[in-house]
């Protein structure tokens, strides 16, 4: 059937902001959604509250809400745009939620919205533990043995049947969210407890334990004509047990004979059509004995996920972009391969090279969590490896990691290599799932375990073990034989790196690369084609290799080379990716072509169609100078992937490279501290006293000379990891250990710590001759939260006018003596008068999609341009743009996955990911940021607050207000004598160990509503920490500083002035054509 | 195991080295490639791959090991074996024995270390080559020699020379381990002749399966000597090299249309459209891979087959009896036709996949609801 004729307007639903188990993958299928079925000429309305996107980009849609993904906000878009139809597949777990919510309201039905790409009842049967498992019973498919539960009564009836250990997972959560797997009757009434509350419909499944079962997962499409396909199958290295988003995986399955993968095969075919997808991609799993071949169902998703994209960027093929024209109507034998041109999308790729992914975690981001990898994702992000065999793809992908691995073993930074090795210690990382697993491997192959014992231990299908079995072999005959070509060219095709080999050899990664150049041993691109070169391949997607003949075809074109981020982790996400999009589109908009480098399959930027050129490679120096030989680039951007491509800056720039941009001198001036102090004094700026340590006792000396409390932080680094406030001689000791530990070839940077400063964010453009301010941006939490973790507002909502003057100033003042040429970034404080420069950095920063989308200015791209050579006055850039309207961007946590860390706000970042809200109204705005953050905002009930001393006399206005709104407080003894001592009525309670029932008593007993709890001093620590893990618990927000209490209370406040309505982003930035100040 | 050297030339010059991981020896053949990920024992396995030298696509090879189940006949077809990266170890409960031992004790010359890619295209590009490998002569000016003299599959009566010399019955359905599509047929059992011009096992099992008691008679065998059988239907098996030369096979299926119904697969299509007036031709580098699409034209529906052929019947050549009924997607060739009046049709595709999907084995099922209908 061709294209549905019958429908105008589309409502697609994206993923809100990045958390773990939902990331940037969905941008990535959410943006081919809108591009496609905008070409085929639908009009399309997107919710997202997710401004770090480029689907929220205005040219993405039609009408674009970066707002709240509630049922109530989207059952607003839905009366407000009346779309013909609502796509809910293509935004995760989020959308398909909200869309059966909004579905169950009756608003679909009112207002005659179809849903298309998977209709209500084929979501409720995939996602329906029941309904899913009879329908598996139906169509004649084995299922884990398992129950249903509703409550704990039905779950101890459940564990009777099925028996410990068993698997436990909420129903209707992503990730496996709130799941686990007991191995004793205290832990499993505890999962169980977690799990009911967390789902959505308190309703656990409990079944048969699979652990050591391999792991298989298909990603197949069916259209409505019955046609069905499999595009990828993907085998996890880490057997049943651990989440397939914690699992290194492969594609395609290599350990199945043909007809065990026919078995996979038919199954997946049997469960598209039994659940009834008739439109779309989905994904199936699946467990198989690897003793007897038993295969077993696990679930299916009935809509893309993490792993179709993974499976897109394995294969070429392009999932939710195919997804998105099957949900309207096309059949897939009407839609043309992207890649070959000439054969239809109707076919099941076959690759000729091998693809391994590696999650990437933050366990370092918070001290106390449990790192063994359980049925529950907490990975942040991933990475993806192409080669020509597995080895090669598992080097590629850890060296691509960023966790300073150059690849698997023969690492540089293995000072002794341990080979009395504690036994049990191994056997430990082996058995229990780890993210140090792969290493752990080669250290026991190394420490003289056999294959059959590692087997044993981690269960890993025997084929992956000895793949890495003769990489640790290798290792040696790379120690012992002699130099030669021939040795160093069978290291390259093992995939080893020249800083692998040279540590080996005793030599420099460069003294490996000139011997390499002089040899003639250098990589060869492969493309990736869907076909295994059966047919020819119209598109630029190229991985290395180590082979015969090279496929890159050099184009006479100039180019521009991108240099994407890696993998996502915490304090480096998708804003950087959404700004090497632009700079992929600023590039070919001015005529050149782009060439994009990156490793995180989950992106925009690695899709193939973002670039003119695409290299799937890690963004490491020897990776990107083999394609700057290959591409001969123009120019090259480091400044806009984060910190990964910006730490490669001075090494590229040695060795010839053509970086673009502000130069490598100006970034080196102001990251380095002495510069940099200099650089302001010249031009009259303050900034805090500081000093730099190289160790202890001169982090000593510089904390006596400036005073406690200081600010103390490794140099280069990004996301504030290992930053800390220190108020004492003891902490700074520790501090010291632990800080050279994290970056041992970077001194310590010690500041003075600004109390109750605010702090301002503010990104500038600079073309040479001019500099414009893109956004000033008021922090709501005060200085001493990482700027990531902070939640801002764009214009300052309480700064001075002439305040702001100041900051715009000297924010000009430093890019004109920087010389910056591109995109910058400056942290201010504010305190009292007094402003300091706090930091600068001259290149793409987090919030310059935020501010982008509140100014209705491309930023990234426009400093792209600016980088090749255009000038601002060309490009229409030469003023300030301040919107009428407040914008607020509010971070969004993991803390539920890690429960036992405390979830106070510090100079560490720990957010995910981020939201927007925009309103003229400053509360209103405040309360859509919140509530599309997942904050809870009760209309009504109790509010528990408790602040330390130096609040108490500021917590009394908020109260006021909160009683005002209806609300009933509870306070702890000081925050209750301080309330109502100004007459305003509260109840006291107990602290824990004062009586019961104490604080978290009542939160525990669910009669708390909100919590608003400001730390205390180091002695009632504890007692705070306790509050914070019940509220999680308990799914209560609970606000950790007063800046952000005040804020939530004008949320609060701003929500009795009735309904909110919705808008869009395109009718916001219609404002600012008229209101446009000039500078 | 000490590494031992292997070379392969081709005919237009290109000389690669790398290691041997089969049999010792020497062989040449036309270059294929197969673009299947999983298979390759029942691959080496098929009799259609006489006189090749085939390419496995996938780099990872042997990964699984063998399983004596997988086979498609009783011993290994193909002269030689090219691969990317041999795995040292079998990883399968299925598992008899390592593929390098398999290679080594059924004469099966193999090579990896070479970039399977770069052959791929070069076949792709420039059709058919002749090769050679070798594990004893690596020097290149004679292997190239070689090359050239090697005899290419054009014009060969290979049918005949891997069918069967005896007729033989067949009775053995799928093991239960085997992921049938479609129920096993509890009905009478309706006898059948197959012609076998290289037949794979699979298909035997699945004719078994769908209610038929199988005779296998060898490609030569008279029409007169397979009616004598008294079949009710007449299969026409797979088979390696060009229809054209299969002469006898030819004569018989001309005396036997018309009479009985009749099922080709690959080969036995071809040589049916032979038979009743289309003709075949040699493709550019042919259909070898588990991921073709193609189109009932009855139905309207695209199944995903396996494939394994070279030659094909001419589109436009089609007599007016006959009918098309499948085309491949990819390339638009014909994969399919059945006879407007008889009870005759034919794919050119691979219904017992093996390996492959199994999206088609419904076609047994319908070669049964011919022969009762």
């Amino acid at each position: 059937m061709p294209r549905r004729d019958d429908l105008e307007s589309i409502l697609i639903i994206g993923s809100g902001p990045i958390v773990i188990g939902q990331a940037c993958e969905f941008d990535y299928s959410g943006t081919q959604a809108c591009k496609t079925l905008r070409d085929e000429g639908y009009r399309i309305i997107l919710v997202n509250s997710n401004p770090a996107t480029i689907m929220t980009d205005p040219e993405t849609a039609d009408a674009t809400y970066i707002e709240p993904i509630t049922p109530d906000t989207v059952a607003k878009i839905i009366e407000k745009e009346r779309p013909d139809a609502l796509l809910p597949t293509l935004g995760g777990q989020t959308a398909l939620n909200t869309a059966l919510a909004v579905y169950d309201k009756g608003v679909l039905d009112e207002f005659e919205v179809e849903v298309i790409g998977a209709r209500p009842e084929v979501i409720r049967k995939a996602e329906d533990r029941d309904l899913f498992r009879a329908a598996m019973r139906n169509c004649g498919l084995e299922i884990a043995r398992s129950g249903v539960a509703h409550n704990m009564e039905d779950a101890r009836r459940c564990l009777a049947e099925i028996g410990l250990p068993c698997v436990i997972r909420p129903a209707f959560t992503m990730g496996g969210f709130g799941g686990g797997i007991p191995y004793n009757v205290q832990e499993f009434e505890e999962i169980v407890a977690r799990g009911l509350s967390l789902s959505m419909n308190s309703e656990v499944l409990i079944e048969e334990c699979l652990s050591g079962w391999k792991e298989f997962e298909m990603e197949v499409m069916r259209d409505s004509a019955d046609n069905v396909v499999i595009i990828c199958s993907i085998e996890n290295i880490d057997p049943m047990g651990v989440h397939t988003g914690d699992s290194v995986t492969v594609a395609p399955a290599q350990t199945l004979t043909d007809r065990e993968y026919q078995n996979l095969r038919n199954a997946s075919i049997l469960i598209m059509r039994e659940i009834g997808i008739e439109c779309g991609g989905s994904n199936c799993q699946f467990a198989t004995d690897p003793e007897t071949g038993r295969m077993v169902v696990i679930e299916m998703n009935p809509r893309v996920s993490r792993s179709s994209a993974l499976a897109s960027k394995a294969t070429g093929f392009p999932i939710a972009k195919f997804a998105a024209k099957l949900a309207v109507g096309y059949t897939l034998d009407e839609i043309q391969n992207d890649i070959t041109k000439e054969t239809p999308a109707c076919f099941e790729p076959t690759i000729d090279y091998c693809v391994t992914k590696i999650p990437r975690f933050a366990f370092e981001k918070f001290p106390g969590t449990d790192p063994t990898l359980t049925t529950q994702m907490k990975s942040v992000g991933e990475v993806m490896g192409i080669g020509r065999t597995f080895k090669e793809s598992l080097q590629k992908a850890l060296r691509g990691l960023e966790t300073g691995l150059s690849g698997l073993g023969l690492d540089p930074r293995e000072s002794v290599e341990a080979l009395e090795v504690d036994r049990s210690e191994v056997a430990h990382a082996l058995r229990i799932p780890n993210d140090q697993r792969l290493i752990a491997i080669r250290t026991a192959f190394r420490a003289g375990w056999s294959l059959e014992e590692i087997h044993e231990a981690t269960k890993i299908d025997r084929w992956f073990l000895e793949n890495m079995r003769e990489l640790v072999d290798f290792e040696e005959e790379l120690r012992g034989r002699s130099f030669s070509p021939a040795l160093i060219r069978e290291a390259k095709e093992l995939g080893y790196s020249d800083r692998q080999i040279g540590h080996a050899t005793q030599r420099t990664p460069d003294e490996i690369a000139a011997f390499r150049a002089e040899h003639g041993i250098q990589p060869v691109y492969k493309l990736v084609d869907t076909c295994a070169a059966e047919f020819e391949a119209a598109t630029p997607y190229y991985y290395s290799a180590w082979e015969a003949e090279t496929e890159a075809r050099p184009t006479s074109a100039e180019k521009i080379l991108i240099l994407g981020g890696g993998p996502n982790r915490i304090g480096q996400g998708i804003e950087f990716d959404y700004c090497c999009v632009h700079a992929a589109y600023a590039a070919r908009e001015i005529g050149y072509e782009s060439v994009m480098v990156n490793s995180n399959p989950e992106t925009v930027s690695t899709d193939f169609d973002t670039s003119d050129h695409l290299f799937f490679e890690p963004v490491t120096h020897e990776d990107v100078m083999h394609i700057v030989q290959a591409t001969e680039p123009k120019g090259i951007i480091v400044q806009y992937g984060g910190q990964t491509p910006l730490n490669l800056a001075n090494k590229l720039h040695a060795a010839g490279a053509p970086l673009i941009g502000t130069s490598v001198e100006s970034i080196d001036r102001a990251e380095d501290r002495e510069h940099f102090s200099t650089f302001l004094k010249k031009l009259g700026l303050r900034q805090p006293k500081n000093g730099t340590a190289k160790s202890p006792a001169e982090a000593f000396a510089v904390a006596r000379r400036i005073g406690y409390p200081v600010v103390v932080r490794p140099s280069y680094v990004l996301g504030g990891r290992a930053m800390e406030i220190v108020y004492d001689d003891n902490t700074l000791d520790r501090y010291m250990v632990h800080a050279v530990e994290a970056s041992p070839e970077h001194p310590v940077l010690i500041d003075k710590f600004l109390e109750d400063a605010i702090e301002i964010d503010v990104d500038a453009i600079a073309d040479g001759d001019i500099v414009v301010v893109a956004g000033v941006m008021e922090h709501i939490e005060e200085a001493g939260v990482h700027s990531g973790d902070s939640s801002c507002v764009l214009p300052p909502h309480t700064l001075d006018p002439q305040l702001i003057r100041e900051v715009m100033d000297a924010t000009k003042a430093m890019a004109t003596e920087l010389g910056v040429i591109g995109l910058m970034n400056v942290q201010f404080a504010v305190k009292g008068e007094e402003v300091f420069v706090l930091e600068v950095n001259p290149r793409a920063s987090r919030t310059i999609p935020f501010v982008s989308k509140a100014t209705g200015i491309p930023f990234a791209k426009i400093g792209a341009k600016v980088m090749c050579g255009k000038k601002l006055k060309e490009l229409g850039v030469s003023k300030e743009v301040i919107p009428p309207y407040f914008s607020v961007k509010a971070p969004v946590f993991p803390y539920n996955r890690f429960p036992k860390a405390d979830s106070v706000l510090s100079p560490e970042m720990r957010s995910t990911g981020e939201v927007m809200g925009i309103s003229m109204r400053l509360g209103e705005a405040f309360h859509k940021a919140y509530d599309a953050a997942g904050v809870n905002l009760p209309p009504q009930g109790h509010i528990l607050i408790t602040v330390k001393p130096a609040d108490k006399r500021r917590i009394v206005g908020e109260a006021r207000t909160l009683v005002g709104l209806g609300y009933e407080l509870v306070a702890t003894d000081g925050t209750w004598r301080a309330i109502t001592s100004n007459g305003i009525a509260c109840a006291r309670v107990d602290k824990v160990g004062e009586g019961r029932p104490n604080i978290v008593d009542l939160i525990k007993n669910r009669e708390i509503a909100l919590i608003l709890n400001t730390p205390h001093g180091k002695k009632e620590r504890r007692d705070d920490s306790e509050i914070r893990a019940a509220a999680l618990e308990a799914n209560v927000s609970c606000i950790t500083t007063l800046a952000g209490i005040q804020a939530l209370v004008s949320a609060l406040a701003a929500a009795r002035g009735g309904d909110f309505p919705v808008t869009s982003l395109q009718e916001h930035h219609a404002h600012l054509i008229a209101e446009t100040s000039p500078v | 195991m000490t590494e031992r050297k292997a070379s392969l030339a081709i005919e237009n010059g290109t000389v690669l080295h790398g290691r041997a991981v089969g049999a010792a020896g020497e062989r040449s053949g036309d270059l294929v490639f197969n673009t299947a990920m999983t298979g390759y024992h029942e691959i080496l396995t098929d009799p259609s791959y006489a006189g090749q030298v085939v390419v496995m696509t996938y780099p990872l090879i042997g990964n699984y090991g063998v399983a004596e189940a997988d086979a498609e006949s009783a011993g290994a077809w193909p002269e030689a074996l090219i691969v990317k990266e041999m795995s040292s170890i079998p990883s399968s409960f299925r598992a008899d024995g390592s593929l390098p031992d398999w290679l080594e004790k059924n004469g099966v010359v193999a090579i990896e270390g070479i970039d399977t890619r770069f052959l791929t295209k070069m076949i792709r590009t420039e059709g058919s080559l002749r090769c050679v490998i070798s594990t004893e002569d690596h020097d290149s000016t004679s292997l190239v020699a070689k090359a050239n003299k090697a005899q290419a599959t054009d014009g060969r009566d290979l049918a005949s020379h891997v069918s069967c010399k005896e007729p033989y019955g067949w009775r053995e359905a799928y093991d239960e381990t085997y992921p049938a599509w479609l129920p096993a047929e509890p009905g009478p059992r309706i006898p059948v002749v197959a012609y076998d011009f290289g037949i794979k096992r699979n298909i035997l099992r699945s004719l078994v399966h769908c209610g038929f008691d199988v005779t296998v008679v060898p490609a030569w065998t008279p029409a007169d000597d397979a009616q004598a059988l008294k079949p009710q239907g007449i299969f026409l098996s797979n088979g390696p090299g060009d229809p054209s030369a299969v002469t006898k096979g030819i004569d018989a299926v001309s005396d036997l249309v018309g009479k009985l119904p009749i099922f080709g697969i690959c080969l036995g299509h071809q040589i049916l459209s032979i038979v009743l007036g289309a003709s075949t031709e040699k493709m550019p580098f042919g259909h070898h891979g588990a991921n073709h699409p193609v189109r009932d034209l009855a139905t309207n529906k695209v199944e995903i087959t396996s494939q394994n052929h070279s030659f094909a019947v001419q589109a436009d050549k089609l007599p007016d009896d006959l009918e098309l009924s499948h085309i491949n997607l990819n390339d638009h060739t014909v994969e399919g036709m059945r006879h407007k009046k008889w009870p005759v049709f034919s794919v050119q595709y691979h219904p017992e996949a093996a390996p492959g999907p199994l999206d088609s084995s419904h076609l047994f099922r319908h070669f049964r609801e011919v022969l009762t209908s």
